[in-house]
């Protein structure tokens, strides 16, 4: 399959293999996952639509990461299936990872080399014609242009994760999983990454970002899913979720429910049972 | 996918091969332990050690290239370590590349930047006096033998550089195998040692290793000793291969 520039990314829609241009670019039914005694994930059932942005929101534990690994042919699910761009991730693995890039929650660059290096590196390895070429047009875009030369280990955080999303963006995949793009960001850099996932999402690239700022799916996602307790509790654009929270009572100020009281309203008593930070490992 | 397992290992070599160029200290700092006990033995206890009519930097060389080789695969160990920790490990399982390749990638850069120590171990030693009237057969089995006990040390290294937990563990791992040379014939010869520890001098794969290696130096026949050496190292690396496969797949799936 031919490959198209990052350069034409805003002019270009997903070009998926015909026989599976339709139905959902991620399918997930059932999934199942647990670590040792710990059931993480106990039935997942998700859909998401081309070219949409998706947010699965969640506290820490709730096992967003884990859907996005097995999504991303990193792990294994017990049971249920899943499919990518009409991929099976289990018995397909090579078909999805051809149509797919991975965002970690820790910016998975090599600090050793520049940053040009970094997105000529995977330039290559994605079997691009000119990776000079691309690395530099994606530098200009994430304005690392000055920076390109320098080795990452000297760079902010801010720029490490734009590098880390440039790289992801080589080759154009069609779909993205962008999981927990901003955690430790600071606001600023926050709102860099943020313009970075709206220029994807206009050009029409599917993405999955998992996140557990909530003001970060009202700013980018087209619908949300709350993961909680190993199940996706709640799916829906924002308006539909407002919708859920309970008709306002007497109230002297009249207050917009924001999507962290929709949150809260349907995770319930989130903190009590909140499980350990260990679907990393 | 296969038509591309060449290249892309090759741009992964390339990487990592960028991390052992922009960091000169490690390749210094694989040879600089052989080299100072190098020192300490020729010129401090090699005078009470008799080693017959091989001079005794002729005659500890091979066992220090060994050592070199031991503290060269423990920094495989710690870049793997550090590729999985940082997580673009995962960014490249998750790419449409040739899996095992990353591996390869690894285990190559493992032995050009052993050779390159290697290169300077023998330099000092020729500065210190060692010379062999060797010819380039001897030299190439020599070279050989060398390379493949460092692949199969590479593979062993891939273990630890895959499943610890800490960064000191990924390299720890090296320790005992610095040491091994030390209760062989590397330093003296074995007839001295008190039954036991003669014993395992004598049966373990350095001794072996560095007979035959000092045999072919010296110009002496090396008799069945070559194929002794040749099944320790081809053994150790079929059991490392197939143990560092493994714990590959364990991690990945």
């Amino acid at each position: 399959m031919t490959r198209r520039q990052p350069s034409m990314l805003l002019v270009m829609s997903i070009l998926p293999a015909s026989d599976r241009a339709h139905g959902p670019a991620i399918h997930v039914q059932g999934l199942e996952k647990s670590y040792k005694q710990l059931k993480v994930l106990r039935g997942v059932d998700l859909d998401v639509a081309r070219g949409s942005v998706l947010a699965l929101l969640g506290s820490n534990g709730a096992g967003k990461t884990t859907v996005v690994r097995i999504l991303s042919t990193l792990l294994r699910a017990d049971a249920g299936t899943a499919r990518v761009n009409g991929f099976d991730v289990a018995t397909q693995a090579a078909g999805v990872r051809e149509c797919i890039s991975l965002t970690g929650q820790f910016a998975a660059v090599d600090e050793i080399l520049s940053g040009r290096e970094n997105l000529v590196l995977v330039a290559r390895l994605r079997h691009l014609k000119d990776p000079g070429q691309v690395a530099d047009s994606l530098l200009r875009r994430f304005s690392l242009t000055e920076a390109a030369t320098r080795r990452v280990a000297t760079y902010s955080g801010g720029m490490r994760r734009r590098l880390d999303i440039a790289m992801s963006l080589i080759g154009t995949p069609p779909v993205i999983f962008l999981d927990e793009p901003t955690a430790g960001l600071d606001p600023e850099a926050r709102v860099e990454v943020w313009q970075a996932v709206r220029e994807l999402a206009e050009s029409g690239t599917t993405v999955l970002l998992t996140t557990q700022y909530l003001e970060e799916a009202e700013q980018l996602a087209d619908r949300i899913a709350i993961l909680h307790q190993g199940r996706i509790i709640v799916h829906g654009t924002l308006a539909e979720l407002k919708q859920m929270l309970p008709p306002a009572t007497v109230e002297y100020v009249e207050k917009q429910p924001s999507l962290e009281d929709v949150f809260f309203a349907v995770v319930g008593n989130a903190g009590q049972e909140a499980t350990t930070e260990s679907n990393r490992k | 996918m296969a038509t591309h397992f060449l290249s892309d290992t090759a741009v992964l070599t390339g990487r990592t091969m960028r991390h052992v160029t922009r960091s000169l200290d490690t390749i210094v700092t694989t040879a600089i332990t052989p080299i100072a006990m190098m020192l300490l033995f020729v010129y401090v206890f090699g005078g009470a050690i008799d080693t017959g009519t091989v001079s005794y930097v002729n005659y500890l060389l091979p066992g220090i290239l060994l050592i070199t080789i031991a503290s060269g695969i423990s920094y495989t160990a710690f870049r793997l370590f550090g590729d999985i920790q940082g997580g673009i490990f995962e960014r490249f399982q998750s790419m449409p590349i040739a899996r095992s390749g990353v591996l390869w990638a690894h285990v190559l850069t493992s032995l050009v930047a052993t050779v390159i120590s290697l290169v300077v171990v023998v330099g000092v030693a020729l500065l210190m006096g060692f010379r062999s009237g060797a010819g380039v057969p001897a030299w190439l089995a020599v070279t050989g033998i060398l390379l493949l006990f460092t692949l199969s040390l590479t593979w062993t290294a891939v273990i630890p550089g895959i499943t610890a937990k800490t960064v000191d563990g990924a390299s720890a791992f090296a320790y005992p195998l610095i040491f091994l040379p030390f209760i062989s014939s590397a330093f003296v010869p074995t007839d001295t040692m008190p039954g036991p520890v003669r014993a395992f001098a004598e049966n373990q794969p350095v001794t072996s290793i560095v007979n035959t290696i000092r045999g072919l130096l010296t110009q002496q026949p090396v008799g069945d000793g070559i194929w002794t050496a040749l099944a320790w190292c081809a053994g150790i690396l079929v059991v490392a291969h197939v143990v560092a496969t493994i714990v590959y797949r364990r991690r990945i799936s």
